[in-house]
């Protein structure tokens, strides 16, 4: 449905005749358009002179939903948001539950958790890459990217069952212990990566036609990126360094030795390069995790937010009642309120909560990345060719069932 | 990471009376002003030479309907020089209107935008006041308390028109709302056991 919303408001006076610039309608059904973006773009001949992004085709009402769920049922609107990298919006929120209920989860389980972020940035970063390659006319990349993206998605169906909505970290933890043999296969696939990622090193860094496409593209300054709220690669590619898991460290991101990659230039080259170098920083994360993982529990022993143990629940009555409780009614967080962050794949990731005491969250907002990164596409995009606007959105990395929640 | 307690003292000191209340939540900071003074708190902690609150993160709305000034609207602001947060809220009533801050941060811009679709609350001196998430024609705002959660409207393609309609909805049941809350007291308080204690985290059976 058209409404003057889409009408364009720049127009000028020539020759005593009033001119409207030529508007074009892009998307929200383009593959460029990276699932349902639609953009007004108000044109001179090729260049933009306005853009204007239609978002929400996607809202599913997220934060009206869980305010109607217990904190447990929850969890899996989290992966459904940004569904590229589903694990760490869940690891925001089950963050931002602890941090009310007040409680620590066990340290093996912490480890698990930054593993399954890493495994979950990496998977984000291969599909950004590579679908920012394929807006520009490289379809190869994304065809390796889609095979190494299958083998992680891989290892979340073995603990989770579930490819992409695991569902797998609870307040207070995980829901079950890494099953046999998964380390050893991880390890195997941290040794046989680097030589994709030099493959892709070969196809795409070097290569003159992407270098054409995105050097001295959609340049933002540190200025611009600090005042248009950007987070993660987007500001780190502009120069400033800036990561929460440094600065903020949450989980045992503190005890992890890794880099930062910054870029320089602020370009959308630069913002590959960053994606690009953060995914060789991850494997050497997921290598410390697998290293110094402890055993022990994966789940927090206070029963007031764990499930009983299924074994009691065969002979105990109360373990019998304590499970239908815990699932049905729900555990209880204390009144209060938080804003947890985490740096997800993609940026700050921040959950704001607002409890009332009840089994309920009273609100729970979401602040998405790429709302705030899309936002800035009408300021990147101005001056621009029609062509170049396909690689500035290619790399702001968007997923929108993230942008529009 | 700049301790909650010196960025209070920090924080009252540069705004003075116009901070109403400032309480640290469960170790963040949550500073309460008036609503018309909102534009310029805003940048006085963003231009501050020590506090440097160079980025605006979120806003979000929140609503509270038994309140007499039933909104409120939360600003999320981050230093990064001091890696330290800080979260504005101020209150406003229905019909109420909050001075945009889009002049002092762009990024206001579409979180404004977001805070009027889902909570009608009306940002003076906003450039573009549009909706953003709802639908063209969309009305009333979806995350009011008061707004149900099936909403009023349905959209189907209707084959005879050959175009998507809406219509009131209609529901094979009413909507359910099971909030299993026991009649005996809930399980609010989540004990603290040694092994939770951060201090002490060294020693959990890992």
């Amino acid at each position: 449905m058209l409404t003057e919303e889409a009408f364009p408001e720049t127009e000028r006076v020539v020759d005593g005749k009033k001119i409207l610039p030529f508007t074009v309608n892009f998307g929200p059904q383009h593959p460029s358009a990276h699932g349902v973006l639609r953009m007004i773009l108000e044109m001179d001949g090729e260049v933009i002179e306005r853009a204007d992004p239609h978002i929400g085709m996607l809202h599913r009402g997220t934060e009206k939903l869980i305010e109607h769920k217990t904190y447990l049922q929850s969890v899996p609107y989290f992966d459904r948001l940004d569904y590229v990298a589903p694990l760490g919006q869940e690891h925001a929120f089950v963050l931002a539950v602890e941090k009310l209920l007040g409680i620590k989860p066990p340290l093996r389980a912490q480890y698990i958790r930054v593993l399954f972020a890493e495994i979950t940035r990496i998977l984000n970063h291969i599909f950004s890459v590579t679908m920012f390659a394929n807006d520009l006319g490289a379809v190869t990349p994304s065809l390796w990217g889609f095979e190494q993206r299958e083998i992680l998605m891989e290892f979340c169906e073995r603990v989770s069952g579930a490819r992409f909505h695991c569902n797998y970290f609870r307040p207070g933890g995980v829901h079950r212990d890494l099953p046999d043999g998964l380390i050893d296969d991880i390890w195997a696939w941290i040794n046989a990566f680097p030589r994709f990622l030099d493959d892709l090193t070969e196809l795409l860094t070097s290569n003159r036609i992407f270098k054409q496409r995105t050097v001295d593209i959609g340049i933002v300054s540190k200025e611009a990126a600090l005042e248009w709220g950007f987070s993660g690669p987007m500001l780190r590619a502009s120069g400033v360094a800036w990561d929460l898991r440094k600065a903020q460290p949450y989980d045992v991101y503190d005890r992890m030795d890794f880099d930062i990659p910054v870029g320089k230039t602020g370009d959308c080259y630069a913002r590959y390069l960053v994606r690009f170098e953060e995914m060789r920083q991850s494997l050497h994360i997921i290598r410390q995790c697998l290293r110094d993982m402890p055993a022990g529990p994966v789940m927090s022993d206070d029963l007031k937010v764990a499930p009983p143990p299924r074994e009691a629940m065969k002979t105990s009555m109360e373990a019998m009642i304590h499970h239908f409780k815990y699932f049905s009614e729900g555990f209880h967080v204390p009144a209060g309120e938080t804003y947890t962050v985490i740096e997800t794949p993609k940026g700050e990731f921040g959950v704001y909560l607002v409890a009332d005491g009840t089994n309920k969250p009273y609100r729970c907002h979401i602040r998405s990345t790429g709302f705030a990164h899309l936002q800035a596409a009408d300021v990147l995009c101005r001056g621009h060719m029609l062509a170049d606007m396909v690689a500035i959105i290619g790399s702001l990395d968007l997923v929108f069932g993230e942008v529009d929640r | 990471m700049l301790a909650v307690e010196d960025l209070k003292n920090e924080v009252l000191r540069l705004l003075g009376t116009s901070v109403v209340q400032a309480l640290i939540v469960s170790d963040e900071l949550v500073v309460s002003i008036p609503r018309s003074r909102v534009a310029e708190v805003l940048e006085k902690l963003r231009d501050d030479s020590s506090l440097v609150m160079s980025q605006l993160m979120d806003i979000c709305g929140a609503d509270y309907p038994e309140r007499p000034e039933r909104f409120e609207v939360v600003y999320e602001l981050l230093s990064l020089i001091r890696n330290a947060r800080l979260r504005v809220k101020v209150r406003a009533g229905e019909g109420d209107c909050v001075p945009s801050v889009t002049g002092v941060f762009p990024s206001a811009g579409w979180f404004e935008r977001e805070v009027w679709d889902m909570y009608g609350i009306p940002f003076s001196g906003h450039p573009d006041l549009r909706r953003i998430l709802s639908d063209y024609e969309f009305e009333g705002h979806p995350l009011r308390k008061d707004f149900p959660l099936t909403g009023f409207v349905e959209v189907r393609y209707d084959p005879d028109q050959k175009r998507v309609v809406y219509e009131p909805v209609k529901l094979q049941q009413d909507y359910r709302n099971f909030d299993c809350l026991s009649p005996w007291k809930g399980m609010t308080d989540v004990q603290k056991r040694p092994k939770d204690d951060p201090s002490r985290e060294e020693d959990a059976p890992c």
